[in-house]
């Protein structure tokens, strides 16, 4: 008894710093976990504060170029609006009123990043929605050039984004060409300008300078939601394991303003997951 | 040092850290961490439970601001806990020396060799788990030689241009 007080007393500085060691290591493997509660995570209210007054600041040195962005943006919807107008005729179309009928799928929520990260391996956002915009768990986030990221933690007023130049993030995606081949989106780590698409069965051919879009395949992205141009392939055309580089056309160190897409059919379309699966 | 002067520096370089310094990206990638400056600024004490303490919660602190789970707390209290083993090898302290420690009173190379030891045994298990596979080690050591460059640099010049407000 008495040698275990001594061993205790020798080493006590020792064993406080394995105490607090294993927990910096728990709070680390527990960070790389996409479906576990963050402990450490910068949405939490007083973090998320902090970064809400210094994006505040920052704000104002980008509006200029975040307004042409957002006209330009205007632009295109205003036309693809006309476009569609003229495609439907009013007087050959059933005009429902029955709203039971009526069914949306999506909704955007718009928001903005308040803290942007893109050097390190696994990157993480910060925006400025949360619990009370009715964000959840495994959310969408967009903007009007292409995919961002998923969201992963939410407290009350912020919301940690899992960002797609993040080891752990995989996103179903396909090309825009006519085949409905489809593989993972994965980014190495490397460019963060520079994702890659991975596991496309060896039939699908790809050209430099094809589109890339999401899939829909997931209840997460809506199908056809813009990722990048395809740049080189990695392996021959016919290898099982074909890379496919791929440049964004998000400059993922230049972002402001996004989009949250609300699946309505989430539990839905999950529920008829599990029980196929049964 | 004055306790509330100390506090207020670590307060400051935590600030400087979190909003200004993790956004360097030189070369797209590497940032200083000058907060390692902790470990040099907190006065030596023979009880170690503070000092222990306090390095694994302000690591902690940048964890919270970086998303980055533990990797500072981690490797700070790592760095903190070696403190006393280089300084012995070093300036060949004790215990009885600890009170009246002062880095304006040693000589510049050995003060050189022992910031420069921990700043890259600090930087070398940051990175690490910030990569989490070792499949990669050029671009740790790499990484690692340059941002704990940039850090040294900050250090030193920053330590320079306050020698005289501070006694630390």
């Amino acid at each position: 008894m008495q040698q275990l007080v001594y061993f205790l007393r020798k080493y006590r500085f020792f064993l406080f710093f394995l105490c607090l060691e294993t927990i910096a290591m728990g709070l680390i493997i527990n960070n790389h976990s996409f479906h576990r509660s963050k402990f450490v995570s910068s949405a939490n209210s007083i973090v998320g504060g902090f970064y809400h007054n210094s994006s505040a600041i920052s704000d104002y040195f980008q509006l200029a170029e975040e307004n042409k962005r957002l006209v330009a943006e205007n632009n295109e919807l205003i036309n693809r609006n006309e476009q569609l107008l003229k495609i439907i005729d009013s007087s050959k179309t059933f005009l429902s009123k029955d709203t039971l009928k009526y069914h949306q799928q999506y909704k955007y929520i718009s928001g903005k990043i308040q803290k942007n990260q893109y050097s390190s391996i696994n990157n993480f956002l910060n925006i400025n929605l949360g619990k009370s915009d009715h964000i959840s768990k495994e959310m969408a986030v967009i903007n009007s050039k292409g995919i961002i990221g998923i969201t992963e933690h939410v407290s009350n007023h912020y919301t940690r984004v899992q960002s797609i130049l993040n080891q752990n993030s995989s996103i179903s995606a396909k090309l825009k060409n006519n085949s409905n081949h489809m593989g993972n989106l994965k980014w190495d780590g490397k460019d963060y300008n520079i994702v890659q698409l991975e596991g496309l069965p060896r039939q699908a051919k790809v050209e430099k300078g094809d589109t890339i879009i999401t899939s829909g395949n997931s209840a997460i992205f809506p199908e056809g939601i813009l990722i990048g141009t395809a740049i080189n392939v990695i392996g021959t055309q016919t290898s099982v394991n074909k890379v496919v580089n791929i440049q964004l056309f998000n400059d993922m160190s230049d972002l402001k303003n996004i989009y949250v897409i609300t699946n309505f059919d989430k539990i839905e379309i999950r529920n008829i997951e599990l029980n196929a699966d049964e | 040092m004055n306790k509330a002067i100390l506090f207020t520096w670590l307060v400051f370089i935590f600030l400087l850290q979190v909003f200004v310094l993790n956004n360097i990206n030189f070369f797209g990638y590497v940032n200083p961490y000058l907060y390692i400056s902790f470990l040099f600024l907190f006065p030596l004490n023979k009880n170690r439970y503070p000092f222990l303490g306090c390095c694994f919660f302000y690591g902690l602190g940048i964890d919270f601001f970086s998303d980055t789970g533990g990797i500072h707390a981690f490797s700070l209290l790592f760095a903190g806990y070696f403190r006393l083993m280089f300084l012995r090898i070093f300036f060949k302290k004790t215990q009885i020396d600890y009170l009246l420690f002062s880095f304006q009173k040693e000589s510049f190379g050995l003060v050189f060799n022992y910031v420069v030891t921990l700043t890259f045994i600090h930087h070398f298990i940051l990175i690490s788990l910030d990569n989490f596979n070792f499949q990669d080690m050029g671009s740790i050591f790499l990484n690692t030689f340059y941002s704990g460059s940039l850090t040294l640099i900050l250090y030193f010049l920053g330590s320079y241009l306050f020698r005289k407000k501070q006694i630390g």
